[in-house]
């Protein structure tokens, strides 16, 4: 490996880690404005996050070691995730010891992390939320693994680069199998991101929250690094997104500085038009009672096995 | 990887569009919508019949895709719609299987129709053979929405895009059906949809609801 690859796979990390609470709030601030409120200031979730490390942190009596490891872990996970995501470049050196479905797999770890934490203190939100949080994942999961093995029937490969090294590099098409799977994925991202139709991230609504109840326990640096977590989670998730289904931009082979000052830009204005539409559905739809919640997840499973079964039957032309 | 040209590409997306529209059409009680996405059905399917037609320069297929639009674009939901706002039956009543259950028997409908149309797929010589288990499952699917529906309004629409899936079928196998066989089949659907609309009033008056298990208690009553 070169040490401009070495550089890149850096140059990632830091952005993914910087960009993310940007994202979170330029979310918001769209959602802000297509509601007709004050939108609030782009730099607000990095003000949250500064202001709750410099807090004492209050963690409860019957507290576990867990409890405290649970943030450590979901932001290591995260960051982790962010590494292999090609998010630039596809040349990374870290991405040849994980591929897509280790991917879902640290997600998962980062789940089953929170969700014990959340437990751990045994209120009756923290159950709740964990609870509702684990019935989300187990149906979200297999959605999104049959959207990367759409992509990977497609590429012949299951890792992220080699994907969007194909992608990127095809004729630009229109192609039905990809088209579903995009649906598919969308929905999955909503659903895991406690985004508004499964969750809604502003509330503290006893009732109806998610992945709020299982914070309530958590305060100052513990509460900054789950919301860092959080914020980097929605940004991974959205460039899983780019990876699969609009790769262009993002540098392929040996990247070089000319490289990057394409992919930088392509990526920035990605995330806009992203964080646009994700505000967009996120005002236009309404919050599904909890319990329909599996049939929203149905529905991305449903539209992900459409894709495949599509590009198994159009793709057998010969 | 393969160019594949862009009519090709057009005619894939048609047929795409058909079996997500099949499985719209599963997921919807409200029988207004269901109509609705019967005559975009429609619509897709006339697209297809046009791209065929352009592709393979059949004459024939041309005017089949007019008499698609007229009859299933414009004619039959306009029917129905008259029908639904005679009868006032808006919503269907919880089907027998819940949405997300239909979902994945629906899912598994289409695997069994591609396995099934994987032999066809092979002996057909036509560009579209590819489409053929597509045009199956739609059949199928339109089969399981008529099992799993009460009200005989969405039965009928369930009916009626098992007629699209067959004829989409035919396009794709063999370029379509002769022009007789066509006008047959067309005309069929017509009369059946005229006299159903009759028999929706004939079950109404007799049970006042278009649900059809009253149907079955008629035995007992003798």
């Amino acid at each position: 490996m070169r040490p401009a690859d070495w550089l890149t796979q850096l140059l990632e990390i830091v952005a993914a880690l910087a960009a993310a609470p940007i994202f979170l709030g330029w979310v918001n601030q769209c959602r802000a404005w297509l509601q007709n409120r004050r939108a609030p200031s782009l730099w607000l979730p990095y003000r949250n996050i500064r202001k709750l490390f410099h807090k004492d942190a209050v963690i409860a009596q019957n507290a576990s070691q867990l409890f405290r490891a649970a943030p450590y872990v979901v932001f290591a996970t995260m960051v982790l995730a962010a590494a292999i995501i090609p998010s630039m470049g596809t040349r990374l050196p870290l991405v040849v010891s994980a591929d897509a479905i280790a991917l879902v797999g640290l997600f998962a770890t980062a789940r089953m992390f929170m969700a014990l934490a959340a437990m751990d203190i045994g209120t009756a939100f923290g159950t709740l939320g964990a609870r509702r949080e684990m019935m989300v994942g187990f149906l979200a999961e297999p959605a999104l693994l049959m959207v990367i093995f759409v992509a990977s029937l497609l590429s012949a490969s299951t890792a992220l680069p080699a994907i969007t090294e194909h992608l990127a590099t095809q004729t630009l098409g229109l192609n039905p199998a990809l088209a579903f799977t995009a649906v598919a994925f969308t929905l999955v991202l909503l659903a895991e991101n406690a985004r508004i139709p499964v969750d809604n991230p502003a509330t503290h609504l006893e009732l109806t929250m998610i992945h709020e109840a299982m914070l309530l326990e958590y305060s100052a640096r513990h509460l900054a690094l789950m919301e860092w977590g959080a914020a980097l989670k929605l940004f991974n998730y959205a460039c899983i997104g780019f990876a699969l289904f609009i790769p262009w931009g993002v540098a392929t082979g040996h990247i070089g500085p000319v490289g990057l000052m394409v992919a930088i830009p392509a990526l920035a204005v990605k995330l806009l038009l992203a964080g646009g539409g994700l505000a967009l559905i996120e005002t236009v739809s309404a919050k599904l009672r909890v319990m329909r919640a599996p049939e929203f997840l149905a529905t991305a499973y449903l539209f992900a096995v459409l894709g495949l079964l599509v590009h198994v039957m159009l793709g057998a032309r010969g | 990887m393969s160019r594949i040209p862009v009519d090709q590409q057009l005619l894939d997306a048609c047929a795409a569009l058909m079996l997500l529209l099949s499985f719209a059409m599963l997921s919807q009680r409200r029988i207004v919508s269901l109509v609705n996405l019967y005559a975009i059905q429609g619509g897709a399917l006339a697209a297809a019949t046009l791209l065929v037609a352009w592709r393979t320069g059949e004459g024939h297929l041309y005017l089949s895709a007019a008499l698609t639009i007229a009859l299933k674009v414009i004619f039959l939901p306009w029917l129905l719609h008259r029908l639904i706002r005679r009868l006032e039956v808006y919503w269907d009543t919880e089907p027998l299987l819940n949405v997300t259950g239909t979902m994945l028997v629906g899912l598994l409908v289409v695997v069994f129709a591609f396995g099934l149309a994987q032999p066809i797929t092979q002996l057909a010589s036509t560009a579209t053979r590819g489409a053929i288990g597509i045009a199956v499952s739609v059949v199928l699917l339109a089969f399981l929405m008529m099992i799993t529906r009460r009200k005989a309004m969405s039965q009928v629409v369930g009916f009626l895009s098992m007629e699209n899936g067959l004829f989409f079928g035919a396009m794709c196998a063999t370029y379509g059906m002769p022009m007789v066989v066509e006008l047959g089949v067309a005309l069929d659907v017509l009369v059946a949809m005229l006299v159903l609309g009759v028999f929706f009033f004939q079950i109404r008056e007799q049970f006042d609801s278009l649900d059809l298990h009253h149907l079955e208690s008629l035995k007992e009553r003798n």
